[in-house]
């Protein structure tokens, strides 16, 4: 049931262009059913999660690898699927109108769908390795949905920044895990938790914080990372609004929460989150001010939440959790639906610029309407979840064991912001004088307008009634992230005390800063513009140019076109390292005895010496060609001789078709002529020489001296008893091994695909000289 | 290129169907006697190239019937497709099935997703020699 649950997205992804055929325009409302029944199915988990239970389904995936699909639901991952897929459900229904009549609207729901489910993989997971699978299936997706609009160079661009940023931070993030698994000895997320291991007095811990934390913040768009978040804004904007904002963004968040029980304890952790966060925090609420762009300005104030979240974490304490996923879910319920609201004003105004809109409550009262109710959750203030969110944050962080007074202060100066900010995407574009938009704006259809009601509204009833929520399932989620049970008491109402007090000066300074905005904006832009110059995104683009040309340089240096050079590289490297391991290991010593060898063992030896003798010298390509396939049958000779029919008649039948696959190339070479100067030819004697030397004591040695038990008398017990076969090479082949055999046969059809395509590609050249 | 000689002609419709006989002979076999599907896969090629070189690629695509490379296709999806039942029944990925049906005198005709894969290694090699062959002769012409 819970594998059908998560896998049900990419079942339903396949058959999504069928159902487009079926419904026509209201497609968006037929899958948008999946997600609805998915929302059903994990809102029937939470009595039994809100009682403090855990849930653990196991399915077997590829055991001997410790790798399963294994799904664990506690507070946490349940109040993260339910946002997923209860957001998702207004999403797709939402993109339906947002995105009617385009012409790849089901490669849009193909991507989408699967992103949910990769989505809800990830928070479900309990293997660890199957969560990176997912991980990484989280940032392809979304790479191909920043770049939905393929043809335009500038939303390509974004899409691969986008993708480059939370990839390259996915492989540290698995070095990471990889650590996390040595140290504890575990592939499980909840036999991690479980084990109350005191991770960081282990010598990895340190490198193991690392690189989560790479992989976390790259993912959540923490500062030096956070550039990437603003240019994904390139995406229509139902995936802004659903990946960008809602979900993805947060699954770095969502892995620090999973692993703050167990690695919380350690003080880099919690200096490292407390630090970065309040500076994502901070930038994310000014550059959200400086902005214009309605997506822009939402974009930052994202990046500005997921620091608040991160910082939150950091601090760790009972309280500051608590309002960790408070914030968590206010910000996904008011900023989902401000972006939905962003879309439907970009769509029926047709501009993005604030400060193009004005005076649009009376063309789109229900949106206006809309907004403000999702702004007042932004900025903060009753009765909305928001408010609960702030203040229960203000609280926290006067009790904070650290930097308690430098954190408050850095979240109030946001707070400001935010405030601004939030009246930048409600009051400017409704409010004040009429603006001329491009498009005559009238209201947005009731599919654009759904999804964000209802999230505004659940955010009011939230705030009216926080204790709801709270006992149903927000305190199994604190207890879950916090480690240990936690019952919280919120309230909308604390009477006045500091947290309140700070909010209202909060609200004024902010009031104060959003008037003076129309002045202080052009500036603020003219600051950025010069300081972007030496930002972390000219430092990625830096990078990027030391890229290609590090890998132009060792292009020219190592893969230059001329063949012989890659060969010479080759078995340089590979004799090297052999005869260094060889001398290192084993020393130098012979021992020939070859007293039991017969007459006509010589005589095939002879030959094959021969043969490889005159293939090297001749002037002649046939007579090479002809004498390696000499060489090839002495081999073959040697082979059967020593009872290997199945190598012999491989050997014999290889050589064959190699000797007809060199003829019909022969014809096509330009004429034999000597290219190479002497010194070159004696360079690549000496290498030859080296390599068979080399090659040679490794053989005498093998005879000598034996290190491990010979394997091959595990298969000559098993190969019948376990696989029903008696010819071992075969069943070796195609049983023991045959995921070795499964990957050959695709490398074949690689090499052929390889050579065909060279070939029709040199021919259809030919055909146009 | 296409050779002329009456030689090659008639020794080249004589041998091709004994190679391919013998092919599907080793192929079958090759469980528990020398041989499999990748030796099979060998011999079918050559039996083919015979027959490529005494009558042309052209008449060659014509007696295949498909396009190498779907016979290279179809390898792989048999490949993967052998894989398939032990994922149905739950087990780990490419765990081996066998099936016994029983034959008239008290005879058992082994069946096996093990048997499947070596046909699908089979297909794949000889459709990778025939899109080389194929291709290279084409190119000529």
């Amino acid at each position: 049931m819970m594998l059908l649950a998560v896998l049900s997205g990419f079942l339903l992804a396949v058959v999504v262009p069928a159902v487009y055929r079926l419904t026509g325009q209201h497609v968006g409302w037929a899958l948008a059913l999946l997600p609805a029944l998915l929302t059903a199915y994990f809102a029937s988990l939470i009595p039994a999660i809100g009682d403090g239970e855990i849930i653990l389904v196991e399915n077997q995936w590829m055991p001997g690898l410790g790798v399963s699909l294994d799904f664990m639901i506690d507070g946490l991952s349940l109040v993260f699927a339910l946002l997923i897929s209860g957001i998702g459900t207004f999403i797709l229904i939402f993109a339906g109108s947002y995105l009617k009549g385009h012409k790849d609207l089901s490669r849009f729901y193909v991507i989408m769908l699967s992103f949910m489910a990769s989505m809800l993989g990830l928070v479900l997971s309990d293997n660890l390795i199957t969560f990176f699978v997912f991980w990484e299936l989280t940032s392809i997706t979304s790479y191909l949905l920043i770049g939905f609009n393929h043809e335009d160079a500038e939303a390509r661009k974004c899409a691969l920044q986008g993708l480059f940023v939370t990839a390259g931070g996915g492989l540290v993030l698995m070095a990471g895990l990889i650590l996390l698994i040595f140290i504890t000895g575990s592939y499980s997320f909840s036999e991690i938790l479980a084990s109350g291991l005191a991770v960081e007095e282990h010598g990895y811990y340190l490198a193991a914080v690392i690189c989560i934390l790479i992989g976390a913040f790259t993912k959540s768009a923490q500062v030096p990372f956070h550039f990437w978040l603003p240019n994904a804004m390139a995406a229509p904007t139902p995936v802004s609004a659903y990946l960008h904002s809602a979900t993805m963004v947060k699954a770095g968040i969502y892995l620090l929460a999973r692993l703050n029980p167990s690695m919380g304890e350690g003080l880099l952790w919690s200096y490292a989150l407390m630090i970065l966060g309040a500076s994502t925090m901070l930038t994310g609420a000014y550059l959200a001010f400086s902005s214009t762009g309605i997506k822009k300005v939402l974009a930052y104030s994202t990046v500005m939440a997921l620091g608040t979240l991160t910082m939150l974490i950091g601090i760790g304490t009972e309280l500051a959790i608590t309002a960790f996923i408070c914030v968590l879910v206010a910000h996904s319920l008011y900023k989902g639906a401000l972006f939905m609201l962003a879309g439907a004003m970009d769509h029926e105004t047709g501009t993005k610029d604030i400060t193009k809109m004005g005076g649009l409550w009376r063309s789109m009262p229900k949106t206006a309407m809309i907004t403000c109710l999702a702004a007042l959750s932004l900025a903060g203030l009753p009765p909305l979840f928001g408010f609960v969110a702030k203040e229960l944050m203000f609280e926290s962080l006067l009790n904070a064991p650290l930097l308690s007074w430098t954190l408050l202060a850095a979240a109030v100066t946001a707070s400001i912001m935010v405030v601004a900010v939030a009246g930048l995407v409600s009051i400017k574009p409704f409010f004040g004088p009429v603006r001329a938009t491009p498009k005559q704006p009238h209201d947005a259809p009731f599919a654009m307008l759904i999804g964000p009601a209802v999230l505004s509204l659940i955010a009011l009833v939230f705030g009216m009634v926080p204790f709801l929520p709270a006992g149903f399932v927000l305190d199994a989620a604190v207890s879950s992230v916090y480690g240990s049970g936690v019952q919280t008491a919120l309230a909308l109402w604390h009477g006045v005390n500091v947290p309140l007090m700070l909010s209202g000066a909060g609200l004024l300074a902010g009031s104060l800063l959003l008037v003076s905005w129309q002045q202080l904006q052009p500036r603020l832009y003219a600051i950025n513009t010069i300081a972007s110059r030496f930002g972390p995104e000219a430092g990625y683009f830096r990078i990027m140019l030391g890229i290609t040309q590090i890998a132009s340089w060792q292009t020219r240096l190592l893969q230059n076109g001329v063949l012989g050079i890659y060969l010479l590289i080759l078995v340089l490297v590979t004799f090297s390292l052999t005869g260094y391991t060889l001398l290192t290991r084993h020393g130098f010593h012979l021992s020939s005895d070859f007293s039991d060898s017969f007459f006509y063992e010589w005589v095939i030896a002879l030959m094959i010496v021969a043969s490889t003798v005159f293939a090297s010298v001749t002037k002649s390509r046939l007579g090479s060609v002809a004498s390696v396939g000499v060489l090839g049958f002495g081999v073959a000779l040697i082979f059967i001789h020593f009872s290997a029919p199945d190598l012999g008649i491989t050997q014999l039948l290889v050589e064959t078709l190699t000797v007809i696959l060199l003829v019909l190339v022969l014809f096509k070479l330009p004429p034999f002529v000597n290219l190479s100067s002497p010194w070159e030819r004696y360079r690549d004697l000496a290498v030859a020489v080296f390599a068979g030397v080399v090659m040679t004591l490794l053989m005498l040695a093998v005879l000598d001296i034996q290190y491990f038990d010979s394997i091959s008398s595990y298969y000559i017990e098993n190969s019948y008893g376990l696989a029903f076969g008696k010819n071992i090479v075969n069943v070796i082949l195609v049983d023991f091994r045959q995921l070795d055999t499964l990957g050959e046969i695709f490398v074949l059809a690689l090499a052929a695909m390889g050579v065909y395509s060279m070939i029709k590609l040199r021919a259809e050249d030919q055909h146009k000289s | 290129m296409k050779s002329n000689t009456l030689i090659l002609h008639t020794a080249a419709l004589a041998i091709m169907p004994l190679q391919l006989m013998f092919s599907v002979f080793l192929l079958l076999r090759g469980h528990d006697e020398p041989g499999g599907g990748f030796i099979g896969g060998l011999v079918a090629a050559s039996a083919f190239v015979l027959y490529a070189f005494a009558f042309g690629a052209e008449s060659t695509r014509r007696i295949l019937r498909v396009s190498p490379r779907d016979l290279l296709a179809a390898g792989l999806l048999l490949g993967l497709a052998s894989t398939l039942p032990a994922l149905w029944s739950g087990q780990a990925m490419l765990t081996a099935h066998w099936w016994e049906l029983p034959l008239p005198g008290n005879n058992y005709l082994k069946l096996s997703t093990v048997l499947i894969f070596d046909i699908g290694v089979y297909l794949a090699v000889l459709g990778t020699l025939m899109t080389f062959v194929i291709g290279l002769m084409e190119s000529e012409e």
